[in-house]
């Protein structure tokens, strides 16, 4: 186990190494002079001459690399040039909405997607199976800002059961009950997704299901229900666990969409905002922390995979 | 050849669902195809004396906040839809197949080369999309380029496992000591095999990459607004939506069903895949 651990998080640590060069790299491929893509236009001479020695453009690139990392290792991400503050800083004011977002839709996609799966895997075959994995399909077919604009259209605009935008921070005024400014946009992240959960969940049941010792369980007259709980879900939950990561990352992506949709002042909607602005540093420190974070959660996943299932071995 | 495309079609056809899917997409072919014989109106004619107008009429699906025909459009926007699903998927197979197969044939390349998908896929996707658009700028053939970059990774990863084991295939070394040179090899065995996980493959990234680009469009990063898109068509109702709903419905319904046909067409041809590849394309 030590040594795989040791194995694993040195891979981890390598790509991430590569993907901050790529990230870096951004900066340098926006056509124009670097100062004065970071800058913007409107830079005074004593902004860019500032600049120019702060990031050290006269040195070699693997310097420029150096500097810049090593600024990034002790949380400095650079200057925004929209808000003319630390780009950390902007990424933490849009982190309460984005980290809450997530949360909830996770529980959806745990809440819908895994038992609904267990079931049409029990019901192989049948005519609920092919419907509830059809239905899945279709959710996974459609484009998670048009179930949004509908969400709004039906229960906001409609029924005025939901606000249809926005979100006040659960520390100001109205305190947890704030929280209903997420529960559509949460339902419009979680749909594809949690479908996609299903099917694997589906899939990674009857995959167990087949497995000899299933047959034995099942030879020794161990009752189904049993059999279906004990000794297929739980292996089968292990590859469903393990899809989480690539989950989180699919919800960072989809919540730049939704974010824009609902109009959360999350880290998505500071990216899309980002681009029209031209703040490219804010851009580049969003990627680099989604990637730092979706690295982490991939290493946990396959460490706490290999704790679960000893055989797994590094490929 | 009529042998390999019954074949083809039989997995398809014996599901309902699945060929009212084939026969969605075939109409969306039509549509792009016979744009100007199907579309009553130009797609780009305003009428201002007429915005806003519900289904009905001279203007079946009703028309948007210029007076646009919406029919038009979503008959216009086939076009784009299809130009941008075999512009991703031609990217994504051109790019990622000799990735894949080079690195499984020399395994010291391959090295290197999975590392650096390893590192591309290790962004977020629509990020990694937005992060090129923002260097190329904003426009169709971009756009194409960003979404392709994203499913170059995951091609490239699949045909590396595929090749990786047909490499060890008694046939494969039969012909290497039978003399065979390695371009022999790719071209005779390794390849022609691979043409059906590939074929799986290239349909859900042409459903995706639907789904992306609306994405984009929506964003106000993808195609530009003059250009009738399904994504800019729902950009542009945004605002209208409790005035006019129904200029929500229609571009978003042909998104969605082109997604879903493909995503069928792609789970039919799947099951009658080799099952040693099958598990390697999950989605």
């Amino acid at each position: 186990m030590g040594r795989y651990v040791i194995k694993r998080t040195g891979a981890a640590i390598a790509t991430l190494i590569a993907a901050s060069i790529v990230i870096f790299a951004f900066i340098h491929l926006i056509p124009g002079d670097p100062v004065y893509v970071i800058l913007g236009d409107g830079a005074t001479p004593e902004q860019v001459a500032a600049l120019r020695e702060r990031m050290g453009l006269d040195e070699p690139l693997v310097f420029q690399y150096l500097i810049w990392a090593g600024n990034a290792l002790q949380g400095d991400l650079g200057q925004s040039i929209f808000f003319e503050t630390p780009v950390t800083q902007v990424i933490a004011e849009g982190a309460e909405t984005s980290i809450l977002l997530a949360t909830i839709t996770m529980f959806w996609i745990v809440l819908f997607g895994i038992p609904i799966g267990i079931f049409a895997a029990i019901r192989q075959g049948t005519w609920v199976d092919q419907g509830l994995s059809g239905l899945a399909m279709l959710a996974a077919s459609v484009p998670t800002f048009w179930v949004g604009l509908y969400l709004i259209l039906i229960f906001a605009a409609g029924l005025g059961w939901f606000p249809s935008s926005g979100y006040p921070s659960i520390f100001e005024e109205g305190g947890l009950a704030n929280l209903r400014y997420l529960i559509l946009p949460s339902i419009a992240l979680a749909a594809p997704n949690a479908a996609l959960i299903l099917r694997l969940t589906r899939a990674s049941m009857l995959d167990v299901a087949r497995e000899d010792y299933i047959r034995t369980a099942r030879a020794k007259g161990i009752r189904p229900y049993r059999v279906v709980m004990r000794h297929i879900l739980r292996n089968a939950l292990l590859a469903v666990v393990s899809a989480f990561g690539f989950t989180f990352a699919a919800l960072i992506s989809e919540a730049v969409v939704t974010e824009t949709v609902f109009a959360l002042p999350g880290i998505g909607r500071t990216v899309v905002q980002s681009i029209l602005r031209r703040d490219y540093p804010v851009i580049q420190g969003v990627i680099l922390i989604t990637v730092c974070l979706y690295l982490v959660i991939n290493l946990l996943v396959d460490l706490s995979y290999r704790l679960l299932d000893p055989r797994v071995e590094l490929e | 050849m009529r042998q390999l495309l019954f074949a083809w079609s039989r997995p398809v056809m014996t599901r309902p669902l699945t060929t009212i899917g084939v026969g969605f997409l075939i109409l969306i072919v039509l549509f792009a195809a016979l744009s100007p014989l199907i579309a009553p109106y130009a797609p780009d004619q305003i009428d201002p004396a007429n915005r806003l107008l519900p289904p009905g009429g001279p203007h079946i699906l009703g028309t948007d906040h210029f007076g646009r025909d919406t029919f038009s459009r979503i008959v216009y926007g086939a076009r784009l839809a299809l130009l941008i699903g075999v512009g991703v998927v031609v990217f994504a197979l051109a790019s990622g197949v000799p990735i894949g197969v080079l690195s499984a044939l020399y395994p010291a390349l391959g090295r290197v080369l999975m590392r650096m998908v390893d590192v591309l896929m290790s962004f977020p996707s629509l990020l990694l999309a937005l992060g090129l658009i923002v260097i190329l700028g904003q426009g169709v053939f971009n756009a194409i380029l960003a979404i392709g970059l994203i499913y170059l990774t995951t091609t490239a990863r699949i045909v590396y496992g595929v090749a990786l084991r047909l490499k060890a295939e008694p046939y494969v070394e039969a012909a290497r000591s039978a003399g065979a040179g390695t371009w022999w090899i790719v071209t005779r065995h390794i390849l022609p095999n691979m043409i059906s996980p590939l074929l799986v493959q290239a349909s859900f990234i042409f459903a995706f990459a639907q789904l992306g680009a609306a994405s984009l469009d929506f964003l106000g990063l993808g195609a530009p607004p003059d250009i009738p898109s399904w994504g800019n068509m729902l950009a542009e109702s945004r605002i209208y939506i409790t005035r006019a709903s129904w200029l929500l419905l229609w571009p978003g319904l042909m998104i969605v069903l082109t997604a879903f046909s493909l995503n069928l067409v792609g789970d039919a041809l799947r099951d009658r895949m080799d099952p040693r590849f099958r598990e390697m394309i999950r989605r």
